[in-house]
This record gives structure tokens, sequence and C-alpha cells, in this order.
């Protein structure tokens, strides 16, 4: 069985970290990733940037809207996400909006850059 | 981390909101801060205990305004205060809280927090000091170390600027929105003069208050605030990348390390990645403006693998389009540079030698031009030039830099003599 591990946590908090608070945090980290890794259990690690750096797509009948910032709303929840490897935001949003067309009605998808990624041993597709 | 640097992070937090609620209630900078003051004090004393409410910033309001009210009663000896017990039965504070913190409201109250700081009779040491002391909450002591005074003095000098805010009457008004526009861009230059002054200041001072990543922070507050303002993401920008480099900025002896010739793997990619990123959401907006483009510039610098990549061709053309936004003989100074990469030095000197009058107490105008002077072989003006760059320098990092350049010279005249 594969789970995602979601990571919450006060976006404000973490950036007034120290760079030393920030390594020793990330090492620590990196410590229990490698159990892992070394039983071949671990898949993709990502960290996001912050969440003034996100770009909201919210679905709409017709054409989609483009807002800055987060996804704020309560009434949905988080149910999955892709990952891509591209060049600009305008790329992000162009992928986006073909997924909304490929899957309309409601809700919204968050386009938000990575700030550390490590892709992680290969793992079962399912 | 421990229980007390915790709530310490939270009351930091919460503080720009907070503060921003109790002064709209209060309408006297000096009684909102008395008022969180207080608050942060009960959470001290209760939260351990407690545990931390669901909503700290609300908590902070409700007991802050309390606090507040009781003060205006103490004051004005109306009657007795309530017994203590009373006042702190807190158990359902967010339960019945009227204060509901919707969006529209708190922004208002926290640009207005910040703009408050930022009255055009202030200079800009006062605005920034304010700044820290109000939005940040930085200690008085803090602040006056950075800015090399007492804290005897420091506290004067905010006193002084705080009266000056009430004489002029704050700004109570939900601004409609042109002036929350020229509110948010007057915030805006406000954090960039924060953000300078760690910048420009040498070590010791860096370390003591960290006027740059607080600047950070504010811009990012902002930004949250003010989520589709491109200005606020090119000012976001602007700011990470300048700090990208701090390790690189300085050698061991604190010495000043020029752009071309830092180690540029010590810049801090995240903090560029970051702002590309923010740049790239501006740049949807087609809407250009002063820290956009200077984000550009800096971006571009961030990009160049090495300082001979440097385009120096698109920031030529880059900070000609902010001549054209924003003219001021400090852009075509930073345009010369680029042009004397570009044409050479010569060309770069015709373009800042009519500014010569207008910067000539500007240290950057010396020093960039005795440095062309010296690539010329006119080393008796560049010793000239020097001399004054030296006497207007603001840091001894700054001077340093200069006596560098004069002691060059002094060997390469006694050379020519020789």
């Amino acid at each position: 069985m594969l789970y995602a591990v979601l990571c919450y946590n006060s976006e404000e908090a973490v950036a007034a970290w120290s760079r030393e608070e920030e390594d020793k945090v990330m090492s620590d980290l990196a410590a229990v990733e490698k159990k892992y890794a070394a039983a071949g259990k671990l898949g993709p690690v990502a960290r996001l940037m912050p969440t003034t750096a996100a770009t909201t797509l919210r679905k709409a009948a017709g054409d989609s809207l483009v807002i800055d910032g987060p996804f704020a709303e309560t009434k949905e929840q988080f149910l999955g996400f892709f990952l891509i490897d591209i060049e600009t935001l305008d790329e992000a949003i162009v992928f986006a909006k073909e997924l909304a067309v490929a899957n309309p009605g409601v809700g919204a998808y968050e386009i938000r850059p990575l700030r550390v990624f490590k892709p992680g041993g290969p793992l079962e597709p399912m | 981390m421990s229980e007390l640097a915790w709530i310490d992070l939270a009351l930091s937090s919460a503080r720009p909101q907070a503060m921003g609620a109790l002064l709209r209630y209060f309408r006297d900078l000096d009684l909102a801060e008395e008022a969180f003051q207080e608050a942060c004090l009960r959470a001290v004393k209760t939260w351990p205990d407690k545990g931390p409410p669901r909503d700290a910033v609300a908590w902070l309001i409700f007991v802050g305004r309390n606090s507040g009210i009781d003060h205006l009663r103490k004051r004005a000896r109306q009657q007795p205060l309530p017994p203590e017990e009373m006042l702190s039965d807190l158990d359902d504070v967010e339960g019945d809280l009227a204060e509901r913190l919707d969006g529209s409201h708190y922004r208002d109250d926290i640009l207005r927090l910040m703009f408050v700081c930022c009255h055009p009779d202030l200079p800009a040491t006062q605005q920034i000091a304010l700044a820290l002391r109000i939005v940040s909450g930085l200690s008085v002591r803090q602040i006056g170390r950075a800015f090399l005074v007492s804290e005897a003095a420091m506290e004067q000098r905010i006193t002084r600027a705080k009266a000056k805010i009430a004489a002029a009457g704050l700004p109570f008004e939900t601004p409609d929105a042109v002036s929350r526009a020229e509110r948010l861009g007057v915030v805006a230059a406000m954090i960039y003069l924060v953000f300078n002054e760690g910048y420009s200041a040498g070590e010791p001072q860096r370390a003591e208050a960290p006027f740059c990543a607080e600047a950070i922070r504010l811009a990012r507050l902002l930004l949250r605030l003010f989520p589709s303002e491109p200005e606020i993401m090119g000012l976001t920008a602007l700011l990470l990348l300048q700090h990208s480099r701090l390790q690189a900025r300085f050698d061991a002896d604190g010495q000043i390390v020029l752009l071309e010739d830092q180690d540029r793997s010590l810049w801090d990619q995240r903090m560029i990645r970051e702002a590309l990123a923010l740049i790239d959401k501006a740049l949807r907006h087609r809407a250009p403006g002063p820290y956009q483009i200077q984000a550009a510039i800096a971006a571009l610098h961030a990009r160049a693998p090495q300082a001979e990549e440097t385009d120096w061709a698109e920031i030529d053309l880059l900070y000609q389009s902010l001549e054209r936004l924003q003219p001021s003989p400090v852009v075509t100074l930073n345009r010369a540079v680029a042009v004397s990469r570009l044409q050479g030095p010569e060309a770069a000197l015709a373009l800042i030698e009519p500014l010569a009058e207008r910067l000539s107490g500007y240290f950057y105008f010396h020093g960039l031009k005795g440095g062309l002077l010296k690539q010329l072989g006119r080393a008796r003006e560049a010793h000239t030039a020097f001399e004054r760059a030296i006497t207007l320098a603001t840091s001894p990092a700054e001077a340093a830099h200069i006596r560098q350049h004069l002691d060059s010279l002094a060997r390469d005249m006694a050379a020519d003599a020789g």
C-alpha cells in the first residue's frame, strides 16, 4: 500500500528559522528518510515554497479562473497531486487548465513551486 | 522547541494583526501597544497551563481590548477595577468573540498599522525605527544598537515620532481602492528602507538586529494580504535576491566583496528560486513597476553562473525602462555600471558626469567615478574621487573598500614615478 504523508506547520514559524535551525531540521528528517530509503520503502520527498509563491486555478464553467495565492477554501479537501518539470508558471497554468478540461466541475488546482525535491527510489505503480 | 520559544513565536506572528485591530479600537498607538503588551503577559502566564488557544490572534485582541478599556477606566478614575478573577476568566474568549477575523477587516488593520509608521513628516530613519518597534516588535534596545545610539536616545526618537504621528491624526477611515493602493506603495517603500538599513550595515549591526530578514518577513506578510499585487511580488523577490548573497558579500575580515568577485556557490539558491517564482507570477500581470524591474535586474545577476556571463545588455535595457518609469540620478548611476561593461569606462563616465551636482553627497557616485577614472588611467582624478567617497562612506566596510582602491592607486602611481 502507498501512503502520502502530508506536512503541516506554521509557514511563518518555519520562515523564521535560522540557517542553522533549518539545516538541523532537514538533516534530522533526512536521517529518518534514509532508514526507509534503505528498505526500498521511500518514494519522492518534496518541500514546497511558501504560499506567497502559489497560484490557484479555480475551475469554472467556461474558462477557469487564475487567482494569485494559495487555495484557501475549506469546503473542498486535498485529494491528490501532480508533479511536473517545466520552465515557467505559464506552462504550469496551461497544464492545470488541461486538467480542468479533462475533469471539469468544482474544485481547484493550486500550483506551487518546490523548494526541495528528492526523487526517491522507484515504487510499484498501483 | 521549548514552550517559551513557541509562545514567543506565536506572539510575534500574531503581533501585526492584533496590534492593527487594537489600534483600530483605541485610535492611539501608545494605548494599543500597552494593551498588546498586557495581552502578551497574560498569554505567557496562562498558555503554558491551559494550552495555547485555538486562535491566538483572536485571544490577544480580546484580552488586549479588555486590558485597554481597563486602562482607560483607570485613567478616567470613573469606577473601581473589576476583580482580577473576572478579568482573568478567559476560558471562553474565542467562543463569543465578537471580533470575527474576516479577511477584509484585518487586511486594512495591518496596512494601517504599517502605514502610520510611514508618515511623510518622519525622516527615513524614524520610519524604520518606528516600523521595527510597532509592527515587528523589536526592542528599543535592539533598534538603538543597530543605529548606534543608546537605548534612551532611541526611546526618545520613537516617542517623538509617535507624538508627530498623533498630532497629524491617524487615518482611521476604511480606505477606498485608490488610497489603499497609495498606502500600499508607501508601506512597500518603508519595507525597502528597512531592508536597506540592514543591507548597508556592517557585520556587527547585522547580527544584532536582523533587519533584512525582518523586511522580508514584512514583505511576505504584505503579499499574503494583497496576493495579486505584482509590485509587492516584485518587492519580495528583490529583497530575497539581495539577501541571497548575504554569505558572499563580506569576506572573513568583514571587507566588502563586490558582486563580480563573489563566490557564487555561497549564494542561497533557495531564496533565488523563490524570487524567480515570484517574478514569474508578477510577469503574468503585465503591469511592470520599479520593484519588478529591479527584481528582474537582480535576477539576471542571480542567473549568471559566473560574473562574465552576466547579461549586461538586458540589464542596460531594464535600467532604461526604470529610468523612464522612475527617473532618478541613482538609477542612471546604476545603469552606468552596465554601460561601462558594454561600451567601456569612457561612455559610462559621460553618462554620470551630468549627475555630479545632484549626487555630490552620494558615496556610490564618487566610488564609481573613481573606479571608471582608474580604468581610464586618470589616476590623479581617480584619487580625488576616492578621497571624496571615503568621507561619505556610511560604514567601516565601505570606507575600507575605498581605502583598498586608494592603496592600489598609490602603488600604481609610485610604480609610474619609479
